[in-house]
């Protein structure tokens, strides 16, 4: 960038680029307290045994430890991946379903612009009336849902939120509902940044769809196909809000906290319910690292396929 | 004919999907109206007149209506911090040449990334020695810092704003902040509103933090009231109390998007594309 010419006037000797120091500073001044303190906070509780009050002892890796050695701490990684695999297979690929119906030059469909705003409307709301929406839709007595399956002839209700089996399912099928507009926009945003003239070129000589599809918009595509799935996995791997309320304050609560028992949730409970604020520490930098192992992986994946 | 028969499944699909994101709304508003026991028994699309009395149970329960209000309180000033100080952070990453203003990208870009739990333990940790549990400052301050809003405000600024035009404004001897205030932000206003209309989407809807900071019923946010239905017992045996709390705190955020849907929108490419 050009270093900003100053006029040479007598008047203005002064470096106008010391002025920037006081224009970041309160972004900087609260950054630090706000962002990068609790983070190195949270690093260093992790290495102590702290109950919420008092002087934190250290302890050196002995929450590390044990994390590696907890089950339960496993398990509700292997939860998360579960029910995140399932919410990012759907919601990818109907938003990719989506870009590819809306971007085909030969049907030219119509009303983007209504469906897109449709599509994102679930991503509106916030996730606590989402929650509490589909338990009472999908309770599995009383819900609508098992209604108007009833009247479809369907007679044994589903137990849609109460069994362990299906319950993470529902959950991945809700976050998968909650997201695939997001996804979908920016997709569809990508494809609409593409120069007209590849696709134009491409059919004077008489590629066919599929073949513009897999030469051209896959390959045009990449940088937002690794953001969207690396920002999904980034937010997916910390799921909360609609496990925990789903498989909150109902009297299957000791059953479903199994299946839907995320990471965060784990790691909320000790740090927020039972105060062993040191281990939940460790659970929140162990996560950490496996998301970003995750990420890099799944980047240098994306990023080589030529 | 072939492809016109194919463009009508790819339609009645495409409605089909739509139906799904819209049904389950349409169903909360419908049940809304209905009482419990109606709601238990049989499914129907048509409204009850169970409306009032609902609206009794909810009015008698909790007041959804302070949760509004908290949620202006801490809603509208953070957006309004983000917004002024993602501009002026940005424009000044933009424009000026500083030491260390590339070490400052680049952590900001790395905590664009960081998972947001990773400093949740020691944000409460350092409130709750601040002792500002149950206060609003940790939840309108920390606004102050959008890493992800100032990253695309920066970009926005080098796309738009024309150098020339700054420096004529110096030779006219216009201070710097001056400058900021009168030339620069209008020139930046379509940049500003659109990662506003997200942030104030994202302060409204939060969950997880109002959760960990908020202790005393009367200081909840809508979400975390909402969310404290699942305690309840009395209203819980009426569904139809149940879907009108959550339509009250859903239907203003729907009238709203039916009239910025564009802007919402474009909120959310902007943080995926590169200018």
């Amino acid at each position: 960038m050009a270093r900003n010419s100053v006029p040479a006037g007598p008047a203005k000797k002064k470096n106008i680029n010391n002025v920037a120091y006081l224009f970041i500073a309160p972004f900087i001044i609260v950054f630090l307290i706000f962002s990068v303190y609790p983070v190195l906070r949270t690093l260093y509780l992790s290495f102590t045994s702290y109950p919420g009050y008092g002087e934190p002892q250290w302890v050196g890796l002995a929450n590390y430890n044990r994390v590696i050695n907890d089950k339960f701490f496993w398990e509700a990684l292997w939860n998360t991946i579960k029910i995140w695999s399932v919410n990012i297979v759907v919601q990818l690929g109907v938003a990719f379903l989506l870009t590819i119906v809306f971007s085909d030059i030969k049907y030219r469909i119509r009303g983007l612009s209504v469906f897109r705003a449709v599509f994102y409307l679930p991503n509106l709301i916030a996730a606590a009336s989402i929650a509490f929406l589909f338990k009472t839709l999908l309770d599995w007595r009383f819900g609508t849902l098992n209604q108007i399956l009833a009247q479809l002839g369907v007679d044994n209700p589903i137990p849609w939120l109460t069994s362990p089996d299906i319950a993470p399912f529902s959950v991945a099928m809700i976050n998968a509902w909650m997201w695939f507009g997001n996804s979908f926009i920016i997709l569809m945003a990508g494809v609409q940044g593409i120069p007209k003239d590849y696709f134009e070129a491409a059919a004077i000589d008489g590629a066919n769809r599929w073949k513009v599809f897999g030469k051209i918009t896959i390959p045009m595509l990449r940088p937002i196909l690794i953001y969207v799935s690396i920002t999904s996995l980034i937010g997916g791997l910390q799921m909360f809000d609609i496990p925990f309320l789903i498989a909150q304050g109902t009297d299957m609560t000791a059953i479903l906290r199994g299946p839907l028992q995320t990471v965060v949730m784990y790691m909320y409970d000790f740090g927020f319910r039972t105060f062993q604020v040191g281990y939940a520490g460790s659970i929140a930098y162990a996560l950490f690292l496996i998301i970003l192992a995750a990420a890099v992986i799944q980047f240098k994946i994306m990023n080589k396929e030529d | 004919m072939w492809t016109l028969t194919k463009k009508c499944i790819l339609y009645v699909l495409l409605i089909a999907l739509a139906l799904i994101c819209v049904l389950p709304f349409l169903l909360m508003m419908v049940n809304a109206t209905r009482s419990g026991r109606e709601i238990m028994t049989f499914f129907t699309l048509i409204p009850g007149d169970s409306l009032g009395e609902n609206w009794e149970a909810v009015i008698n329960y909790f007041n959804l209506f302070r949760g509004y209000l908290n949620s202006l309180i801490v809603a509208v000033p953070a957006t309004l911090l983000t917004a002024y100080f993602s501009s002026l952070t940005g424009y000044a990453l933009a424009i000026y040449q500083f030491r260390g203003r590339n070490l400052m990208f680049g952590v900001i870009v790395i905590f664009m990334m960081i998972p947001g739990q990773l400093g949740l333990l020691g944000f409460y940790n350092l409130i709750s020695g601040l002792k500002l549990v149950n206060s609003y400052i940790p939840l309108i301050i920390p606004a102050i810092a959008a890493p992800g809003t100032v990253f695309f405000l920066r970009q926005y600024v080098l796309s738009v704003l024309s150098k020339t035009l700054l420096e004529a404004a110096r030779i006219d001897g216009a201070r710097e902040i001056y400058i900021f205030h009168k030339i620069v932000l209008p020139i930046m206003a379509p940049g500003i509103a659109t990662m506003s209309i997200g942030a104030f989407i994202g302060n409204w809807n939060s969950y997880l933090v109002p959760l960990i900071v908020l202790t005393k019923p009367d200081r909840f946010t809508l979400p975390v009231m909402i969310a404290s239905l699942s305690a309840s017992t009395d209203i819980a045996t009426n569904q139809g109390a149940i879907y009108l709390s959550v339509a009250i705190s859903v239907v203003p955020i729907l009238i709203v998007f039916a009239f910025c849907s564009k802007y919402m929108i474009s909120s959310i490419t902007a943080g995926s594309i590169k200018e």
